[in-house]
């Protein structure tokens, strides 16, 4: 019945009502908007990491001193296959393995021709970075262990050399005067975390790239490709992998590792904090329109509740008693945050909606978000119209009845 | 025993550094049943008096018993109840609630108190006085669609719907025409005769306080004059007296 009341008294003054609503929607609105926006870019980078690999972890090969001369990073020749093997039995975190060598060089389909970069790689690169063929298959164990003359190309090498949407499979491209066959396109991954071209690049086996490009029968890598079994392994078999590459390659406690361990954690973590700051900004900015609205309602609450005072005195020469007003007024302002809280998490969510559609920003929002929005605009809104609500039903009925 | 009874009552404004005082020991009786006028000129502390007997307001000093209830020693909360089940009040500016229509206005008291109504049984009890105060037809308009002399019987209506012992109406006719003061008069005069209100009508207007059959004088916070009223002028004769001169100018319109 007290909600009637209120509700009655609400429907009074419509134009009051709706002016006052109109504070909290905005408010409401604009704090889901930048929080989902922030969520959007922060959700768009994570994607990016997934892309880049499932919980990949990188190894490779520390520098490599010959006689004082530093070599740079990845040409110590203390990587090799031993150690993915290692890693391999060790390592039950690690799920997906494979041995990488990488190098540049000019490739030769008829009379077209490009550079890229040739990553010998093994079968499970495909599980590990979460990227499929698009056509035809990858390498077979067979063909690794064969060092088969195979190639599966990035979309990028097969636009060059074939032309957009043509399908090279079983055709032939030449690298250093070799034949190699053709028997897989990559589906197109697009830029990578550093803005590379990730569709530029040759795949064949690492031991095709170490026997027959590089000439040599060595069993040297230059980095070995891990996935871990989970977002939540990634530390711990990133320190496993660690310790065992220690104990194959016989460092002494007070030796540098002769490798590098990354993971994408690391990378992300930089972004995300970044993305976080925005998020907080947004946030913030938000909140201040939150705040004016509160102070809208608030001004509108105060204006009313002067505008009643009669109104009240009325009631309570009818017999109302002071909490009786109080609560019509407590329900009043509840009403009237709830209702404009939940249209005003609507707007946000078109508003969202919209810009997700129209300018291809990314949102996403969050429960926690909207808790926050309608609990902050609710207690502004009951605050305000509690407090002069209060002064008015302490009043003596005369003195309310009397106000002019 | 008397209804109302106050002695030696005492109230004083402080306004600023300016003590005003509205009543200067005021004792009086009054029985159940009995229509009384109070008047005076404006200042002479009569309404501040209908303020404390109506427990609107409470007094600086003195005594009121209310139904054998000392009034002084109530609690807020239980003054309203007061308020809700014995007395009903009809103002000046008739102070109905804008934009609600006569039959929410006539139900507001039946919200409050202590007796919970099925909102049936308000809208019933609110039906029935809108159409004792001859407004049966006029239930679902808002107070901006009904001339004055109506609003102010709404407001009858709504200080009647809780069958309270007591009216109190403060210059109920002071904002209407003398026509409509009459017919209000008259609902007050049938009120008092055949359902036993005591009526309590506080008006600065001689001739309206001829209604009464008890009139109080106040003069400067105290009682002037306190007299029964033996002349007392009754509405119903002169509504009917007002309708037959009508009927004659009517009649005298259509020869023409």
């Amino acid at each position: 019945m007290v909600i009637r009341v209120a509700v009655k008294a609400l429907g009074r003054n419509k134009m009051r009502t709706s002016l006052t609503m109109l504070g909290m929607i905005i408010g409401v609105a604009a704090v889901i908007t930048m929080v989902a926006l922030g969520r959007g870019a922060q959700s768009e980078i994570e994607a990016q990491v997934q892309s880049a690999g499932t919980n990949m972890i990188t190894v490779r090969a520390g520098n490599y001193r010959r006689g004082g001369v530093s070599m740079g990073m990845g040409q110590s020749p203390r990587l090799d296959t031993r150690d993915v093997a290692a890693i391999r039995d060790r390592v039950p975190g690690a799920v997906y393995l494979a041995a990488g060598v990488r190098t540049r060089d000019q490739i030769i389909a008829a009379n077209q021709n490009w550079n890229t970069t040739i990553q010998g790689t093994d079968i499970e690169y495909p599980q590990i970075r979460s990227w499929p063929t698009d056509l035809g298959s990858f390498f077979t164990p067979i063909q690794v262990q064969s060092a088969a003359k195979v190639a599966v190309l990035g979309s990028v090498v097969r636009d060059q050399l074939f032309g957009e949407g043509i399908d090279p499979v079983g055709s032939r491209v030449r690298i250093r005067n070799q034949s190699f066959q053709i028997i897989g396109v990559m589906e197109s991954k697009g830029a990578g975390q550093f803005g590379e071209d990730q569709d530029d690049v040759v795949f064949i086996p690492y031991s095709t790239v170490n026997k027959k490009l590089r000439g040599r029968d060595g069993t040297n890598i230059s980095q070995i490709d891990v996935s871990a079994e989970s977002s939540a392994a990634i530390s711990v078999v990133a320190e496993q992998i660690a310790n065992t590459l220690r104990e194959e390659h016989a460092l002494g406690p007070g030796e540098d590792d002769d490798f590098m361990v990354r993971t994408q954690e690391d990378l992300t973590r930089i972004r995300s904090q970044t993305t976080q700051t925005m998020t907080g900004l947004l946030a913030s900015i938000a909140g201040v329109s939150l705040i004016v609205g509160g102070i809208g309602i608030m001004n509108i609450m105060l204006v009313s509740v002067t505008e009643r005072t009669r109104e009240i005195g009325l009631r309570m020469a009818v017999g109302a008693r002071s909490q009786d007003v109080l609560l019509q007024f407590l329900v009043e302002a509840v009403v009237l945050s709830l209702v404009g809280g939940v249209v005003g998490v609507g707007l946000g969510f078109g508003l969202s909606e919209s810009l997700t559609r129209f300018l291809s920003w990314p949102t996403s929002i969050p429960a926690d978000a909207i808790a926050v929005a309608v609990g902050f605009a609710a207690t502004t809104g009951i605050f305000f119209g509690f407090y002069p609500a209060r002064k008015a039903a302490q009043l003596e009925p005369i003195d309310s009845l009397r106000f002019e | 025993m008397p209804l109302i009874s106050v002695s030696n009552l005492t109230k004083t404004y402080s306004m600023g550094d300016i003590e005003v005082r509205a009543l200067r020991g005021v004792s009086l009786d009054i029985e159940a049943g009995e229509f009384v006028a109070v008047t005076g000129p404006s200042g002479s502390g009569k309404s501040t008096l209908m303020h404390i007997l109506g427990c609107l307001d409470r007094p600086t000093k003195g005594r009121y018993t209310l139904e054998d209830k000392d009034i002084s020693a109530l609690s807020k909360n239980q003054l309203a109840r007061v308020r809700n089940n014995q007395i009903g009040f009809v103002f000046q500016g008739f102070n109905l609630l804008a934009r609600t229509t006569a039959l929410d206005n006539v139900e507001l008291p039946l919200l409050y108190g202590n007796a919970r109504h099925s909102s049936a049984d308000r809208r019933k009890q609110a039906e029935n006085m809108l159409t004792t105060v001859g407004l049966h037809d006029r239930m679902h308009h808002f107070p901006n669609q009904l001339s004055g002399g109506q609003q102010q019987r709404v407001a009858i209506a709504r200080a009647l719907v809780n069958n309270p012992s007591i009216l109190l109406a403060d210059e109920p006719t002071g904002n209407l025409d003398s026509h409509t003061s009459t017919e209000v008069m008259d609902i007050f005069q049938q009120l008092n005769r055949t359902k036993n209100i005591t009526v309590l009508l506080i008006t600065h207007e001689s001739e309206i306080a001829e209604y009464g059959n008890r009139i109080i004088r106040f003069h400067d916070g105290t009682v002037a004059s306190d007299n029964r009223n033996l002349d007392q002028r009754i509405a119903k004769n002169e509504i009917t007296e007002n309708t037959r001169q009508d009927d004659v100018n009517v009649a005298t319109d259509s020869t023409n």
